[in-house]
């Protein structure tokens, strides 16, 4: 089961080779028996999954399957799901049942692959450890003494063990990247505006874009297919038209104009991880690509802009948690300022807290311009640096964490913690779309190479992904732990 | 020492959109609690909000008619706060880039006297839910606060004037000028009572002559012409006697309580929020071009101001009829459609302003809510216009369609037998009858000094009519009398 991918499982249940009751079936076991280690998933929805297994295959057998009618995965749990606890790893939303679908989660229902379940995460997906959930930390399949990264943990762990072919995350800073290079899997985070974000608890709303996660770019390209569209419900969403991805994964990449932002390379940066992405760099030169180093001179105040923007935008989104409505609310409040004190006191965890402090901090009134704007304002240069780039590059590569899977427990201050982030978080406050592909492993810890494209080239990223992955075997490596589930 | 006012002036007009600002969710007034509050209006985890259109192109309209810079680019900020009524812990509104720039109002006062009162600016926002405080408890009796959340959402458009009034009664005009306006274009139904117009009146005082002004208090909140009457001239009151007894006013948020008639303090400036305003990243900037805001434009109908000119210069009334009649578009339209029934501006003016007008002040109604129609009311006059009634019989008339008891002019004559009679035979026979039945009267005229018989002869026309029961034509009665009387010379 662990060498499935979601292109594989499309092929057995379109030839009929395999039902999705059995593959849902085989699925659920492989969870049931991970789960106890692992904790990469909240929830695990194996009813309905089964009732969406024989619906598909129903509909296969009537000849109206779709390319992932069938197939199983599963979604991070920030994306609203109709009837389904949708918790964002918090004690806030432990008792939240979605009212409503995700368009993502309605778009994959129409095209009917099956969800087994909920994510864990890190806590309103803040963090880069999966550390910071409340249902616990997440373990690295392929070393159960590491994190899984974050704060898509869950669904990274979960496909790298096996117990998905793919799964839906969140990125906001690195979110579906670092985990994905952590676990030695595939991760596109988008171009901001391609996949709705109605229905996706927001963290930071100017930053926040869902992506799949799976073994190969080949997977991720089909997934893509069925998640990226304009959507009417979400104003930041882009109307435009959705490219054929699968179709352009075989394109040629002779000509491919590669850049390597030398801050990219700078301190901090492992040795080893360093030198996987040179060596996958070399690869693309096989492949006919050429290579020449760039800059992006404000990659240093990324960080520093970053930390003030998403806290900002999180504090006002969710001031919504005050235990009035929906979620949390504490015992026998004595007023109203009671009940919100208590309530978010009590349902908030360390790290959101701290992020409603910041934010809170830097928009007030004396402090905005200099905080708030000014980050604004790095901002625009962040996304002119890449402009620039790409002007004479086609594509951007370099690692996409510093490091490999770090500890468990390792990372006990914050500032460390956010620096983990550095070589995703400018991609997200430019808005243009990256992929972590698995490059090497350093000490039996997987190391990943971040792509960078120009806005909406995500069909090139793929493609130049799947190339990679075609004179590689990185993504077929397996963590001994998947093999062991049987 | 002399005192001089100042009064600024931030309303907040519904505006009339089918659904909410952000969300499809109905704006009806008076449905159940939470039944019109949908996913969006509740704030739930990962809703979006969409901007609703037609609230752009009311924003955009009421501009235009108050002849205000349109900006090409507006954006929507977050004004944070947490409130049991605020959903999602902030209300998404326009802080640095409204959507309305600088404009202009022409207000009339009562005296007739014009005044420009220039507005600052208009901006859209969502409103808040209601907080109920009244008649909850939970099982143990302890007191609940209940929240509708039916209003949440509802758009918005709040218009904040410059500080250009200076007593109470210009503070009023201008209001009663903005519900004209927003009326006029139809973006809001302009009810107070349902809240669709609320005002918040900033109020200084300053000695007379003096530059700077003084510092202001905020009243909240006040929803009727009355009330920011009243509560200007409390505030004014208190200012002053504040200041002469050689206090301070300082500046903060009071509250008019309309039962005890006053004015009271609910926050300082101290207190007040930071409400940490951003742009809100859910919503992209409104950007329009100049294509769709001349499309609007063109398609602006008569507004107060035009329509006041035309009834002077086009139908010959009055500036005073005229802008009495032009002040409200349910006034206007009364108006007009009772003239186009009668084919006749003066009569139409009399009796709407007249007779309709005092019904109506009688009862406490809006024209609106009329119980005779423009069309019924119009076909009345003709009927006066045609010889048909006389205007006395014709009060009867308009006094029976009030109290529905017919449903046309024609009808009520006819059932009354109000019927004007102008057949002179008849009313020569009722004239001869009463001469007859007058000896002593006619002996009084015929000796009478020949300039007063003109006075004496109404005691004839009174008993014809009266034997007519109201039906003669008084003109003809007068003549023929006249005539009768004098032969008897």
């Amino acid at each position: 089961m662990s060498d499935h991918t979601v292109t594989s499982l499309a092929a057995a249940l379109k030839n009929g080779d395999a039902s999705s009751r059995e593959l849902t079936s085989d699925y659920l076991k492989r969870i049931e028996r991970a789960e106890p280690t692992l904790n990469s998933f909240i929830s695990v929805t194996a009813e309905q999954a089964l009732a969406g297994a024989d619906a598909a295959d129903k509909a296969r057998a009537e000849g109206r399957g779709g390319y992932l009618t069938g197939v199983p995965l599963a979604l991070k749990d920030n994306f609203c799901t109709q009837g389904v606890k949708t918790t964002c790893g918090s004690k806030m939303l432990d008792n939240f049942i979605a009212p409503y679908s995700a368009t993502l989660v309605e778009k994959l229902d129409a095209a009917g692959s099956i969800s087994l379940g909920k994510t864990n995460m890190d806590e309103f997906a803040m963090g880069s450890s999966s550390e910071s959930s409340f249902y616990g930390a997440i373990k690295n399949p392929w070393d159960l003494s590491a994190v899984p990264g974050g704060s898509s943990g869950g669904s990274a762990a979960a496909v790298a063990a096996g117990l998905v072919p793919a799964a839906m995350g969140t990125d906001t800073g690195g979110s579906i990247r670092q985990p994905a290079a952590f676990c030695g899997i595939t991760g596109l985070k988008p171009t901001y505006g391609r996949v709705s974000r109605y229905g996706i608890i927001a963290y930071a709303s100017s930053l926040d874009q869902a992506g799949p996660m799976a073994r190969t770019a080949e997977d991720c390209a089909h997934l893509m297919t069925a998640i990226a569209g304009h959507d009417a419900r979400d104003s930041t969403s882009a109307d435009r038209a959705v490219p054929d991805y699968a179709g352009e994964l075989d394109a040629p990449l002779a000509g491919l104009k590669i850049g390597l932002p030398q801050e990219y390379f700078g301190d901090g940066l492992d040795p080893e991880v360093e030198s996987a992405v040179r060596d996958a760099v070399k690869v693309f030169e096989a492949l006919g690509a050429t290579v020449r180093d760039v800059s992006l001179p404000h990659t240093r105040y990324a960080t520093s802009a970053y930390y003030v923007i998403a806290p900002a935008e999180a504090s006002s989104n969710l001031s919504r948690f005050d235990g009035v409505r929906f979620g949390h609310r504490c015992d026998t409040p004595d007023d109203l300022l009671d009940l919100y004190q208590r309530s978010r006191a009590e349902g908030f965890g360390d790290e959101v807290k701290r992020r409603i402090l910041i934010g809170t901090h830097t928009l007030s009134e004396g402090f905005f311009d200099a905080y708030y704007t000014k980050a604004q304002r790095v901002r625009r240069l962040i996304r002119q640096d890449f402009l620039d780039a790409y002007n004479e590059v086609d594509v951007l590569m370099g690692p996409t964490s510093p490091t490999p899977a770090f500890n468990l427990g390792a990372q006990k201050d914050p500032l460390s913690m956010y620096l983990q982030d550095i070589y995703t978080i400018a991609v997200n406050l430019a808005g243009i779309p990256a992929i972590s592909v698995p490059a090497g492993l350093s000490n039996g810890r997987p190391v990943g190479l971040q792509i960078l494209g120009s806005h909406f080239a995500e069909a090139q990223l793929l493609n130049v992904a799947h190339r990679f992955q075609q004179a590689t075997d990185w993504h077929q490596q397996r963590p001994a732990f998947a093999k062991e589930i049987v | 020492m002399q005192w001089e006012t100042v009064i600024g002036l931030e309303v907040h007009v519904q505006l009339a959109t089918r659904s909410k600002i952000f969300s499809g969710a109905s704006t009806a007034f008076g449905a159940d609690a939470n039944t019109q509050a949908c996913a969006v209006d509740l704030g739930m985890p990962g809703t979006l909000p969409v901007v609703n259109e037609q609230a752009v192109s009311m924003a955009v309209q009421f501009g235009l008619g108050v002849n205000a810079e349109i900006a090409k680019t507006s954006v929507f900020d977050r004004k944070n706060y947490f409130y049991a009524d605020l959903p999602k812990g902030y209300q998404t509104s326009q802080m640095y880039h409204p959507i309305v720039g600088p404009g202009l109002l022409d207000v009339t006062l009562d005296d007739g006297a014009a005044k420009r009162i220039r507005i600052h600016h208009a901006h859209l926002e969502e409103d808040a839910g209601k907080s109920l405080h009244e008649s909850l408890s939970d099982d143990s009796g302890r007191e609940m606060t209940g929240v509708d959340l039916n209003r949440a959402g509802t758009p918005l458009l709040e218009i904040v004037s410059e500080p250009d009034m200076r007593s109470a009664k210009e503070a009023t005009a201008y209001l009663r000028a903005i519900h004209a306006i927003v009326t006029y274009l139809g973006i809001s139904d302009g009810n107070m009572a349902e809240g669709s117009m609320r005002c918040d009146v900033n109020v200084s005082v300053r000695p007379k002559g003096q530059d700077a002004f003084g510092t202001r208090a905020e009243i909240k909140n006040v929803n009727s012409f009355r009330f920011v009457e009243r509560a200007v001239a409390f505030e004014v009151e208190r200012q002053i006697e504040l200041i002469e007894d050689g206090g301070t006013v300082v500046q903060e948020t009071r509250l008019y309580d309309p039962d005890r008639d006053e004015t009271r303090s609910m926050r300082t400036k101290e207190e007040a929020n930071d409400y940490r305003y951003f742009p809100c990243p859910d919503l992209l900037p409104i950007v329009l071009d100049q294509a769709y805001i001349d499309t609007l434009r063109d398609g602006l109908p008569e507004l107060p101001d035009a329509k006041r000119g035309r009834f002077e210069s086009q139908l010959g009334l009055s500036a005073y009829d005229a802008g009495v009649l032009a002040s409200s578009r349910e006034m206007a339209d009364y108006f007009e459609e009772v003239m186009h029934v009668c084919d006749d501006a003066k009569q139409a003016a009399n009796w709407v302003q007249g007779e309709l007008s005092a019904a109506l002040k009688r009862e406490h109604l809006e024209i609106s809510a009329s119980p005779v129609s423009a069309r019924q009311l119009g076909e009345l006059i003709g009927r006066v216009k045609d010889d048909t009634i006389s205007g006395k019989a014709a009060k009867q008339v308009f006094q029976a369609l009030w109290d529905g008891q017919g449903e046309s002019a024609d009808e009520i004559i006819e059932a009354k037998g109000l019927k004007q009679v102008t057949d002179s035979g008849a009313i020569e026979a009722m004239i001869d009858d009463v001469i007859a039945q007058s000896p002593k009267q006619v002996t009084q005229y015929v000796e009478a000094e020949p300039d007063k018989r003109g006075k004496m002869i109404g005691y004839f026309v009174g008993q014809v009519m009266k034997a007519s029961r109201g039906t003669a034509n008084p003109q003809q009665v007068n003549q023929l009398l006249k005539e009768k009387l004098d032969a008897q010379l």
